[in-house]
């Protein structure tokens, strides 16, 4: 079972949260000329690393607020969370 | 090659079993092969077989960085199946099928192929509609699909939960006869001993660090026991295979998750086939020991731990209980995650690459024990000939920018959104 801490609510089991994916991902800015390649890369690809990710969790059944996790993908062990707006 | 057979069983009785030949030697590596595997998994394996046998390439390793058969083809739960609706799915895995059908013969052992038919339960009437209609996609292709009604369904899986208070009602269900299950383990330990035979060199802990790459085409591989040179190479690592493509600067549309499985004691007969929930992602079958081999959902964030949680196999067994209620009458005997790459549509790769020489096999989500025979046959063919076979031209690599993908049930790698 993960513990994850939620940056507005605390430590709670994972069965509070759902997943959400690589938070380094950019989405292409609207007001720029955006190519196909660029679409293609923030939609489907991904670096997937072994080791430490940060990524996205929503704390679905409690606060419902999005957060940042910086997590190790090979051991689960959580180092640190964030709130949305802060760096990890 | 020593046969297998009920002759040589009596023979080897005579002397305890001490004389049998090794299955498959355990050798040096040469300095240089036609072609390098990297994977001894069930896909690696398979496409060494058909190298050689189907194209003559003999100077062929496979570099594992573990022992053969120690990773997903070990860790699945041996659920074979063509019952796909797409074209480019269903002509593949069809084709899968017919190699299953005949591979205890072809292989000289007994992989213990079983159609016992898989039932995918329906729990509504727009479900069966649904059904209907991928059963009729499934026999456009020459699959074969039978519908079943409620009543046909009570007398096959009598255990079911057919009680007027059943959470989740069964409707009916579509049925492929021929789907069922197979050993895994033999079916990789089968390949092993065939490539073998055939000049394979089948080389365990031996894990590859980096690729030789010279204007674009490969040259060989760097390994923990040395360098190796190859004139082609063929990636089947799938779980790992994000962090082989970053040693030759690709970034691919896949994730690596973790999928768990378990199995429970072992029980008297009690389920003839393969079953799946209809109202959720559940599926079991009963093992030839008399285990309920059981499995669901992923656990549903990035990992490459070969370990999952205890919420996300809480969640897939209070399925199985809705499905089964006397489920929950077994103790549990053993439960273990395996690595899956999870690709964006939810459908394989099996293509080249921008590197000359160097082969993609990888993004098979769920499903890649049942295409273990036809992954090896198209990437073979894909490695011998430097193109893609017809069956897997739907695979390839550039679909993600193309948009040409093969979202079969709309799920990649985020499932609980599908």
């Amino acid at each position: 079972m993960l513990e994850i801490k939620c940056p507005y609510c605390g430590k709670r089991s994972q069965n509070e949260f759902s997943y959400g994916g690589d938070a380094s991902l950019k989405r292409p800015q609207l007001e720029k000329e955006i190519s196909d390649k660029d679409w293609d890369d923030f939609v489907y690809f991904r670096s997937n690393p072994r080791g430490k990710h940060s990524e996205l969790w929503h704390h679905v059944a409690g606060c419902r607020q999005w957060f940042k996790v910086l997590r190790n993908t090979a051991t689960h062990e959580i180092f640190k969370t964030a709130k949305i707006n802060e760096e990890l | 090659m020593q046969k297998y057979s009920i002759f040589s069983l009596i023979k080897n009785a005579f002397s305890n079993h001490q004389n049998w030949e090794v299955a498959w030697k355990d050798p040096t590596p040469k300095k240089e092969y036609d072609v390098i595997i990297i994977g001894g998994g069930g896909h690696g394996l398979a496409t060494a077989y058909y190298l050689a046998k189907e194209h003559k390439i003999n100077n062929v390793a496979i570099l594992e960085k573990g022992w053969i058969g120690g990773g997903n083809v070990g860790r699945n739960t041996t659920i074979l199946r063509s019952n796909y609706m797409w074209d480019a799915n269903g002509l593949f895995y069809e084709y899968g099928m017919k190699l299953w059908e005949n591979l205890s013969q072809e292989l000289n052992y007994n992989v213990m192929y079983s159609p016992r038919g898989i039932i995918n339960l329906a729990h509504s009437d727009a479900q069966l509609n649904t059904y209907s209609r991928r059963g009729n996609s499934m026999r456009l292709n020459g699959i074969d699909a039978v519908m079943l009604n409620r009543n046909e369904l009570k007398k096959m899986i009598p255990f079911a939960d057919f009680s007027s208070s059943a959470r989740f009602p069964i409707f009916g269900g579509l049925m492929q006869p021929r789907g069922g299950t197979a050993r895994h383990d033999a079916v990789a330990w089968g390949y092993a001993r065939q490539a073998d035979s055939m000049g394979v060199d089948i080389i365990q802990h031996c894990e590859v660090t980096g690729f030789d790459i010279e204007n674009g085409k490969v040259k060989g591989v760097q390994t923990s026991i040395g360098n190796i040179k190859a004139k082609k190479v063929g990636l089947c690592v799938a779980g790992n295979t994000s962090l082989l493509a970053e040693k030759l600067n690709m970034k691919l549309p896949i994730e690596s998750h973790v999928l768990q499985a378990c199995v429970s004691e072992p029980v008297k007969p009690f389920l003839d086939h393969v079953v799946t929930f209809g109202a959720g992602h559940f599926y079991c079958s009963q093992s030839d020991k008399g285990e309920m081999v059981m499995g669901g959902d992923l656990d549903g964030y990035n990992s490459y731990a070969q370990r999952g949680n205890l919420p996300t196999l809480q969640h897939v067994l209070s399925e199985g209980v809705a499905m089964f209620p006397n489920l929950s009458r077994l103790k549990m005997l053993r439960t273990w995650g395996g690595i899956m790459d999870m690709s964006m549509d939810g459908s394989p790769i099996i293509d080249k690459t921008h590197i000359d020489g160097v082969y993609l096999n990888c993004g098979w989500c769920y499903g890649g024990f049942k295409a273990t025979p036809v992954s090896g046959w198209t990437f073979a063919y894909t490695i011998a000939k430097d193109q893609v076979h017809e069956l897997n031209s739907k695979y390839r690599l550039n679909r993600f920018n193309t948009g040409h993908l093969i979202d079969e049930k709309g799920v990649g790698t985020k499932t609980w959104i599908g």
